[in-house]
């Protein structure tokens, strides 16, 4: 069987301390029901949770709902850890109050599209479904 | 990570996690690379101590993994976890947040967690899922705890695919007596009551024991009936204790070999099934006259059924 056809797998997670994860359960239910297979983990994960967690479900994408001004901080540690353990090929994306001007140099770095709260649902999830087939034919190509 | 099917096992085989990771996605794509992988994967699996958890959506099956495997983790300091739930009939997907009730238990060393979606099963374990256990089995792990949840005809399968079935039920609902009328209760070899820190759990418990007193269908010794709470941990060392004794101290292979021949019988004659079943497909497609017979009354599903078998066997399956 191809890549193509394997159903696409996210985790979404929300790092940090901040209160409650409301964003994050929608984002959730809205990726499952455009027919992902969602990795949920909940409050208070560490980057070093977030990216066992990634690892060890071999996802090919990570969402991240970050509503605590550390987004910066966060996505720069998420990412360096994600390198480190060779998981280049993971998309990290994700969503929350974070400036344009920010966003901009975030995705420099290797960061995907974030997402603002007024953003679409609909828009995330055709952009982690494009971006994740792009991948996948990438590394298909690399293998033949 | 892109590896030939030989690298991946030499590199799952050393206990390489992200090869583990990834040898998991390709075992539960399935397909001719999955099925490579696995017949690498096989001869070396068999070691590990299979523990099966399940039972009603919201007992509190997730919970009690997480108590109860670091109970465990003294005894089987390599130990994976494989969270299986539904995916949706309708859209494929799954949200799958059993991860969310394991956070201490990821915390130890040695503890590799994985969450799956039953793909296409209501939400049993299907092929692929035994096959993922192999994965994880030949990967060395001591002890791979699998959690399904109990609906229709799933509880049987994690029957046979496990050495012990523990059921966990709990007042409420989804209590022991909806589970003993799903027939939930037959293969347990443990049965945790769980969340004794609400009330009603020793009813639950009382009711339980009574009811296996009744019943005459269970051929095996009733299994322990144990309360325990994972809020507070209360009777998780009791559980565990339960686990150990029934888990002994021979070689697995040996203490579980019956059960082992029979699911091993089950998973060939499965196999054979679901072959025979594409077999069939291709010769309907390709004589479309067997099927304008039926529907004509001119001959029964079931003489269609023998005529389709004979012409397998005589390999005119075009
Ligand atoms: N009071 C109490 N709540 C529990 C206990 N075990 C689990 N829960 C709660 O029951 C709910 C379902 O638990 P979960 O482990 O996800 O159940 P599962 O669907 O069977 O895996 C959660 O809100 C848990 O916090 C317990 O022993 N006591
Ligand atoms: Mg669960």
């Amino acid at each position: 069987m191809n890549h193509a056809s394997a159903p696409i797998r996210v985790l979404v997670a929300k790092p940090g301390l901040d209160g409650h994860d409301r964003g994050a359960k929608v984002v959730a239910a809205a990726l499952r029901d455009a027919g992902m297979e969602v990795i949920y983990t909940g409050l208070r994960q560490t980057p070093e949770m977030i990216v066992r967690t990634a690892l060890e479900e071999d996802v090919d994408a990570i969402g991240l709902s970050i509503h605590s001004g550390a987004h910066m901080v966060l996505f720069r540690k998420v990412l360096a850890m994600l390198r480190e353990e060779g998981m280049d090929d993971v998309l990290l994306t994700g969503g929350g109050i974070i400036p344009e001007d920010d966003a901009r140099t975030l995705a420099e770095e290797g960061v995907g599209r974030l997402f603002g709260p007024g953003a679409p649902l609909s828009d995330l999830v055709k952009y982690i479904r494009e971006e994740v087939e792009a991948r996948r034919k990438a590394s298909e190509m690399k293998e033949s | 990570m892109t590896l030939s099917a030989a690298d991946l096992r030499d590199r799952v085989l050393a206990g390489d996690r992200r090869a583990v990771a990834r040898a998991i996605t390709v075992l539960e794509r399935g397909g001719d690379d999955g099925a490579a992988l696995h017949a690498l994967l096989y001869p070396h699996a068999g070691r590990a101590l299979r523990l099966g958890v399940t039972g009603p959506p919201g007992a509190g099956k997730s919970t009690l993994v997480d108590r109860l495997a670091r109970e465990l983790h003294g005894d089987f300091s390599r130990l994976a976890v494989l969270a299986v739930d539904p995916s949706s009939p309708v859209t494929h997907g799954a949200l799958l947040g059993d991860r969310i009730r394991m956070g201490a238990l990821q915390e130890l060393p040695g503890v590799f967690v994985r969450s799956m979606a039953s793909r296409g099963l209501l939400g049993g374990l299907g092929p692929a899922a035994l096959e993922v256990m192999d994965g994880l089995d030949a990967a060395g792990f001591d002890l791979v705890l699998v959690e399904t949840v109990g609906v229709g005809q799933s509880e049987l399968d994690v029957a046979f695919a496990a050495d012990i079935t523990l059921v966990v039920v709990a007042p409420g609902a989804g209590d022991g007596i909806q589970a003993l009328k799903a027939g939930l209760l037959e293969m347990a070899d443990i049965v945790c009551v769980n969340k004794s820190d609400l009330g009603g759990a020793e009813t639950v418990r009382n009711d339980l024991m009574a009811a296996f007193e009744l019943s005459s269908a269970r051929s095996e010794k009733a299994p322990a009936i144990l309360l325990a709470s994972s809020k507070t941990g209360e009777g998780v060392g009791a559980l565990a204790a339960s686990v150990r004794e029934l888990a002994g101290d021979e070689d697995f292979r040996i203490r579980f070999g019956e059960r082992r021949r029979r699911a091993a019988q089950r998973r060939i004659v499965g196999g054979l099934q679901r072959e025979a079943g594409h077999a069939a497909e291709r010769v309907l497609e390709s004589d479309p006259v067997l099927v304008t017979s039926v529907v004509d009354g001119l001959m029964t599903p079931r003489a269609a059924s023998h005529e389709v078998f004979r012409r397998i066997l005589k390999g005119e399956t075009s």
